[in-house]
């Protein structure tokens, strides 16, 4: 199923990093969330967008876990040729991710 | 009761909506309305507006706002905390006692920050960049503005003066928050919990509609009431730092534990590691609760001890950008708009147009997430392409939005809607600067 259907997501930036938090709506819902979203798939989601390193960083307290993309804003938002240079549509891209429910 | 402080976010950008302040201070019961109106280059930007006026580079907002909420500031005694001084928080403060006095405000203390304006220490430095690591004297020629984001302590300064109104230039967002609770609770510049507390106070109201349902609706799974009055939030602050965060009862959108789960982590890279110039806070312990509808507790909150350095925006001129974009419709529009595509980057080829880098998007079908993750999507109606390329000279640029712009004629059918655009580009690096190197000052002036 889509991550969406379990989870809400919002994404922000800085220079050229891309911080993509993803929140379950249900707390049981977490563990799922633990376990599907690794820092690798979803680097590999994210290819061709994310050219770095991805951190994962875990808020067990409100269900959520947040991630880092590096180099996944062209260049930086300042500079980037891309129409969305702050990546801010990209929390609807994590949520397009495929997991095991 | 103990005392409890009230704190209204006015703006969360220099061009937002100006109503909801007004609301705020009217019906808010505010001891502070804060105004948070620099994003990360918008002070580049003002510097650049100054060196043509000396008497500008100043919010373009600020007459605007003050004008509106002023009179009813200071008669329902709240005071305003701004960083719309942006690159002259002097004239702003002179422009602001202006009107306060057109208003017939008078002894209105209105105080103007400034001393994070640090060109004259990066120009000519070798203290690296953040992102590439090169000496930042690197930029020298290129340089608009080097401006540091400062912490609470000038504010606390001028609140202490009596100020009524403060303005700044940088100074982090969230101080502008933590510094009246600094003041208000006479907490310790070394009481990291607290300061902690209080910066996630400051980061979940920032951004204004952020966290009142705004950048966070959508139909079906996250509902929010009455976005076209989307009213911004408040904050109501216990001496311990814990707060609730609320908004004024009858205006639009709502504020959830959803919507403040989502913008405590907003532009927040390690949870627990929060870099500010007063504290590294801590939100990997946060308790978010909701109590009512529209009031939302947030308690434990923590930091640890402040670095010894301060975050300085470099902002720097880096050529110019040019664009292009034509659109597509109906039958075989996406094979139009590829065929659109082919053309333009063989006639940028043919006739030698220079550029360092450059983007073909087919909007519609892959320009915000990419091939990889738009693969899988059915075939759009509608495409429109936009041609978008790195330059060094401006006539470069607009050479590119020209060439898209001959498709009219000259490329697929039913090409419409071209538009070409070209625009100098204002980056920023950012620095670590020793604190030591940063001096601040308060003036203060009256109505």
């Amino acid at each position: 199923m889509k991550l969406h259907h379990l989870a809400h997501a919002r994404a922000g930036d800085k220079g050229d990093i891309s911080c993509i938090s993803v929140i379950a709506y249900k707390p049981e819902d977490y563990p799922t969330l633990q376990r599907e979203l690794t820092a690798e798939k979803v680097k590999a989601h994210f290819q061709g967008i994310v050219q770095g390193d991805v951190e994962r960083y875990e808020l067990p307290n409100i269900h959520a876990l947040n991630f880092v993309l590096h180099g996944a804003l062209g260049g930086g938002v300042t500079r980037s040729l891309a129409m969305d240079a702050h990546g801010k549509s990209l929390s609807y891209a994590m949520l397009d991710m495929e997991i095991e429910p | 009761m103990s005392k409890t402080i009230r704190i209204g976010a006015g703006a969360a950008y220099s061009g937002d909506r100006v109503e909801p302040a007004v609301e705020l201070a009217r019906d808010g019961k505010l001891d502070y309305l804060v105004f948070e109106c620099l994003a990360e280059r918008t002070i580049a930007l003002a510097q650049q507006v100054r060196r043509k006026d000396p008497t500008r580079g100043y919010d373009p907002l600020l007459e605007k706002r003050m004008h509106a909420v002023l009179e009813l500031c200071a008669r329902n005694k709240v005071r305003i905390i701004t960083n719309m001084g942006a690159a002259n928080p002097e004239s702003a403060a002179e422009k602001t006692r202006d009107i306060a006095r057109a208003h017939g405000l008078h002894g209105l203390k209105i105080a103007a920050i400034t001393g994070d304006d640090v060109l004259g220490q990066v120009q000519g430095s070798q203290i690296p960049t953040l992102d590439t690591n090169e000496p930042i004297r690197a930029y020298d020629n290129r340089m608009v503005s080097a401006n540091a984001y400062l912490g609470a302590q000038p504010i606390v300064e001028a609140l202490a003066a009596g100020a009524d109104v403060i303005i700044a230039g940088r100074i982090a967002d969230p101080a502008l928050f933590l510094a009246p609770l600094v003041h208000e609770f006479g907490w310790s510049m070394d009481d990291w919990t607290r300061l902690g507390r209080g910066t996630a106070v400051g980061h979940l109201l920032e951004c204004g509609g952020q966290v009142t349902g705004g950048y966070f609706a959508e139909p079906g799974p996250k509902d929010v009431p009455g976005l076209a009055r989307l009213g911004f939030p408040m904050a109501e602050v216990r001496e311990d730092g814990n707060a609730i965060i609320t908004k004024v009862p009858g205006s639009g959108g709502k504020v959830s534990a959803a919507t403040c789960k989502e913008q405590l982590l907003y532009e927040v890279h390690d949870p627990k590691k929060y870099f500010q110039p007063d504290v590294v806070a801590d939100f990997s312990k946060i308790r978010v609760t909701e109590l009512a509808p529209d009031r939302v507790l947030i308690e434990d909150a923590d930091g640890t001890p402040r670095t010894d350095t301060l975050k300085v925006t470099v902002g720097y001129l880096d050529g110019f950008i040019g664009e292009g974009e034509i659109s597509y419709a109906g039958a075989n529009a996406l094979a139009r708009g590829q065929l659109a595509r082919d053309i333009v980057r063989e006639r940028l080829h043919l006739t030698g147009a220079k550029f360092d880098e450059i983007r073909f998007d087919l909007i519609g079908v892959d320009s915000l997430h990419g091939e990889h993750i738009s693969a899988q999507a059915p075939e759009p109606r509608e495409v429109r392409l936009r041609v978008a390329a790195r330059t060094t000279s401006l006539a470069d640029a607009q050479a590119i939005g020209e060439e898209v712009e001959t498709l009219w004629v000259n490329g697929p059918a039913g090409g419409g809607g071209a538009r070409k655009y070209a625009r100098e580009v204002l980056a920023v690096h950012s620095v670590l600067l020793p604190r030591a190197q940063v001096a601040t000052n308060v003036k203060i002036l009256e109505s």
